[in-house]
């Protein structure tokens, strides 16, 4: 008997362009901010794989390269007090969140200087000074997890809001939905990014989505979402400010779907077979966050070559000083095995 | 300084690859992120990225070539103003970068060997240094008052919510509908929906709402309608609720109750009638408590709420309607981690908890008629588990029979056994004795339920059997 392979059907393309996002133009000072957080990310990260590749990292390490105005964005978008969580592509929100970088990679390293003294690697860091929960390493799990901190901020009536981030591949988990319908039912204060790469591990959006239009996902829950340009800072700052603010207000949850693209694998060991590599080529072309920023800054005369190159020097030796704390640092000790394991 | 590139790995446990093919050549002007050169394994291939900017120098390990040792230089970089001349002097004085590199390579951890494992094993904490829980003291001349286990469960909760604004309950029909099993009656009316949520019929999503409040600080109760329905949840309970302590090396808590009926009940078949005391207790950073008197599901809940850790607690739903005498007190609570001894004896031990005692309390008499004294021990806390309680009456006695409801493949039994082989050997004349739920789905038939189930018959029975009488 002939069997007929699944197949999905013909859908738009991977939305590469900005949809919506209207652009509200940075100061100066707001430009030079973006340029050297994003920046900050993307040296850290890059840092990081090369820690990875001289087997000084282990396990899983996912990289943000790509993606960074999206949590610039958002943070700028942010009061004292709100939280974010995410899921183990995670070290830039914690950079972004104002986490050191020292404690992130001796993390990553699995030393006992880590965010989480070494026990819980590069998917499981946390601070709660810094209002950064975490970190998790399930698909969809930090959902409900997100929506329970938001949650918590009704209950207390804090006023503050959880930002709760996800990819596009976890926007087909489940819970993700038992969360937008209690979110909603309850009016809780908490902004639901998906982060659109395009790739769930190694599956396209339209491979692996019925409707690939993500933002529409809360439709069913009367939840408001749009489409955003997430590789460019200003787009997403503003959507971020009009989300947060609508969640603040007490009108519940909004969704915004961050159109962004990662530059490299899933996680380090990735084949690369999924997409052609002019596609990732073009993307660093003509859509390269940073760049965008640094073109931008020259243009506007906001900083010249040389005042950039202090600030690409400053962030080069964060890194670098992150790297050599990171090697150097002891492992944990051993009798840290049998400790937190309750309170 | 000229900078060395070096082959990178593709995972922890790669030594060596094959680079596949350069993407730039001598003289090109490279910036950090841009793509050098591919290599492969027989798993996968990845791009090797700059992470500096300068000039390609030199080329030191051409295409193609195959087993190339990670961390072999395979290309020199040049900063600014540097030549192929500087090139010589790259490997004789670190600086800078490269200096980073040589010290990571010296701090790198060293491949796990034998005997390194050896000398930095970590030991566990011995279980005899764990200090025990004091047993409640109900003072002299206390008043008892007779409860059943749901309404002592509903005063356990309703105290704690009095005292600590903190502590809320959510669940499917707790509010309105009053509990689906009563346990929450008039806890809406006292408190407001504010404390007292009824959920959507979304167990994984509330679930892991209530540890995501957790996080935050507050102290929820999660109500199962039935553990069997808690599996929907089980991935939020343990990988978010129980782990993220230890992950977070001790920075978030997650103080949390998840409550409701545990195991059979009575004619509900497979998917109703499961135990998971089992399933829990397996768990590091999870403690599981299975009462079976009320005065115990009163103290041990008030306890359990006030926990800084999450809780698992099993009730029964036979058990709810039970009456016992429960001391009439401003604030009873009873210790998670401590046993009791329900009935002294010397002859016997029998181990169980929850409705598990039921069985053993009635085999106890039985056995009593053949003059066979029994003592029983009511577990109490599965997690962590009094194992001490247990060995200081096997001291005495000699011989251990486990009484549960869950299947027998390692259940909580199993677990017992192992222990006191290992604790107390030289204590035991006769080998340890399970009995569980047979091995296999709860049927609906009440003929074959009752067979499936633990019966007084069999407990009295491997008592004797331990007994050799």
């Amino acid at each position: 008997m002939a069997t007929t392979a699944l197949k999905a059907a013909p859908k738009n393309g991977p939305a590469t362009a900005a949809k919506t996002s209207e652009k509200i133009d940075f100061t100066k000072a707001e430009e030079l901010h973006a340029y050297e957080e994003m920046l900050l990310i993307r040296r850290f990260e890059e840092k990081a794989g090369q820690l990875y590749g001289m087997g000084l990292i282990g396990g899983f390490c996912h990289l943000y390269i790509g993606q960074e105005a999206v949590v610039v964005g958002m943070q700028m978008a942010l009061e004292e007090g709100d939280q974010v969580i995410t899921a183990y592509r995670d070290h830039a929100h914690m950079l972004a969140c104002g986490m050191e970088a020292n404690g992130i990679m001796a993390e990553l390293t699995g030393r006992r200087g880590g965010y989480s003294k070494g026990k819980g690697g590069s998917m499981h860091m946390f601070s709660v000074e810094k209002g950064f929960y975490g970190g998790h390493g399930i698909v969809g799990a930090q959902v409900p997890l997100g929506t329970g901190l938001a949650f918590a901020n009704r209950y207390r009536g804090n006023n503050s809001v959880s930002l709760t981030y996800f990819g596009d591949g976890a926007s087909n988990q489940g819970q993700v939905y038992e969360s937008f319908n209690m979110a909603k039912l309850w009016n809780l204060p908490v902004v639901y990014i998906i982060e659109n790469n395009q790739y769930g591990m190694g599956t396209s959006v339209a491979r692996a989505s019925a409707v690939t239009n993500l933002s529409q996902r809360g439709a069913s829950f009367d939840i408001p979402g749009e489409q955003v340009d997430g590789m460019d800072v200003r787009a997403v700052r503003a959507a971020g400010e009009r989300a947060v603010e609508h969640a603040r207000s007490g009108k519940g949850p909004y969704i915004l779907e961050m159109l962004t693209y990662r530059y490299r694998g899933h996680s380090m060991s990735d084949p690369a077979k999924y997409r052609p590599k002019e596609e990732v080529q073009k993307m660093r072309d003509d859509r390269d966050p940073i760049e965008h920023v640094r073109k931008r800054i020259l243009d506007s005369k906001f900083a010249t070559e040389d005042e950039l190159k202090v600030i690409d020097q400053k962030v080069r030796s964060v890194v670098n000083a992150s790297a050599e704390f990171a090697s150097s640092d002891p492992e944990p000790d051993p009798s840290e095995l049998y400790t937190d394991i309750l309170r | 300084m000229p900078i060395e590139v070096l082959m990178p790995a593709l995972s922890p446990t790669m030594e060596k690859g094959n680079l596949a093919k350069w993407l730039v050549k001598e003289g090109d002007a490279v910036k950090s992120g841009d793509v050098l050169a591919e290599i492969e394994t027989d798993k996968a291939t990845m791009e090797v990225e700059a992470v500096d900017e300068g000039t390609i120098g030199k080329i030191l390990v051409q295409e193609g070539a195959a087993d190339v040792a990670v961390n072999t230089p395979i290309a020199v970089l040049l900063g600014d103003g540097e030549s192929a001349g500087d090139i010589g002097t790259s490997s004789s004085a670190p600086k800078g970068e490269e200096a980073d590199t040589a010290k990571a390579d010296d701090a790198a951890p060293e491949p796990k060997s034998g005997e390194k494992a050896t000398s930095e094993s970590a030991s566990a904490p011995a279980l005899a240094k764990t200090p025990r829980p004091a047993e409640p003291d109900v003072p002299e001349g206390t008043e008892m008052v007779t409860q059943t286990v749901r309404e002592a469960l509903r005063d356990a909760m309703a105290e704690e919510m009095r005292a600590d604004g903190d502590v809320f309950v959510m669940g499917e029909e707790v509010a309105e509908y009053q509990g689906a099993y009563k346990i929450t009656q008039g806890l809406l009316q006292e408190f407001g929906d504010r404390r007292v949520i009824d959920t959507p019929i979304t167990e994984h999503g509330f679930a892991g709402l209530g540890v995501g409040a957790a996080f935050a600080g507050l102290k929820p109760i999660v109500e199962f309608m039935t553990f069997n329905f808690a599996m929907q949840a089980i991935d939020q309970i343990v990988n978010s609720a129980a782990k993220t302590l230890y992950m977070s090396g001790g920075k978030i808590q997650c103080s949390i109750v998840f409550r409701g009926p545990n195991g059979a009940a009575a004619r509900v078949a497979a998917q109703h009638s499961q135990d998971y005391a089992a399933w829990y207790s397996h768990i590091p950073g999870l403690k599981v408590v299975a009462p079976y008197t009320a005065a115990d599901a009163k103290g041990l809940l008030k306890a359990a709420i006030r926990d800084p850790n999450p809780v698992i607690f099993l009730e029964n739903e036979i058990l709810y309607g039970q009456s016992f005498p429960v001391p009439k007190l401003d604030d009873w609570t009873v210790p998670i981690g401590k046993a009791k001894i329900a009935r002294p004896g010397k002859d016997v031990t029998l181990v169980s908890w929850s409705i598990g005692m039921t069985y053993a309390l009635k085999a106890a008499e039985e056995l009593a008629k053949d003059g066979i004294e029994a003592e029983i021990i009511d577990l109490r806390t599965i997690r962590p588990m009094d194992i001490e309680t247990i060995i200081e009456s096997v001291k005495k006695t000699g011989r251990c029979v486990t009484v549960e409801e869950g299947f027998p493949q390692s259940g909580v039994g199993s677990e017992i056994a192992a222990q006191l082989m290992t604790q107390a050997f030289d204590y035991l004349d006769a080998p340890v004795t399970r009995v569980t739920g047979k091995d296999v789905p709860m049927p609906y038939a009440a003929n074959l339920e009752k067979l499936a189930l633990p019966s007084v018959a069999e407990v009295v029975e491997a008592a004797k059997s331990v007994c050799y009488r």
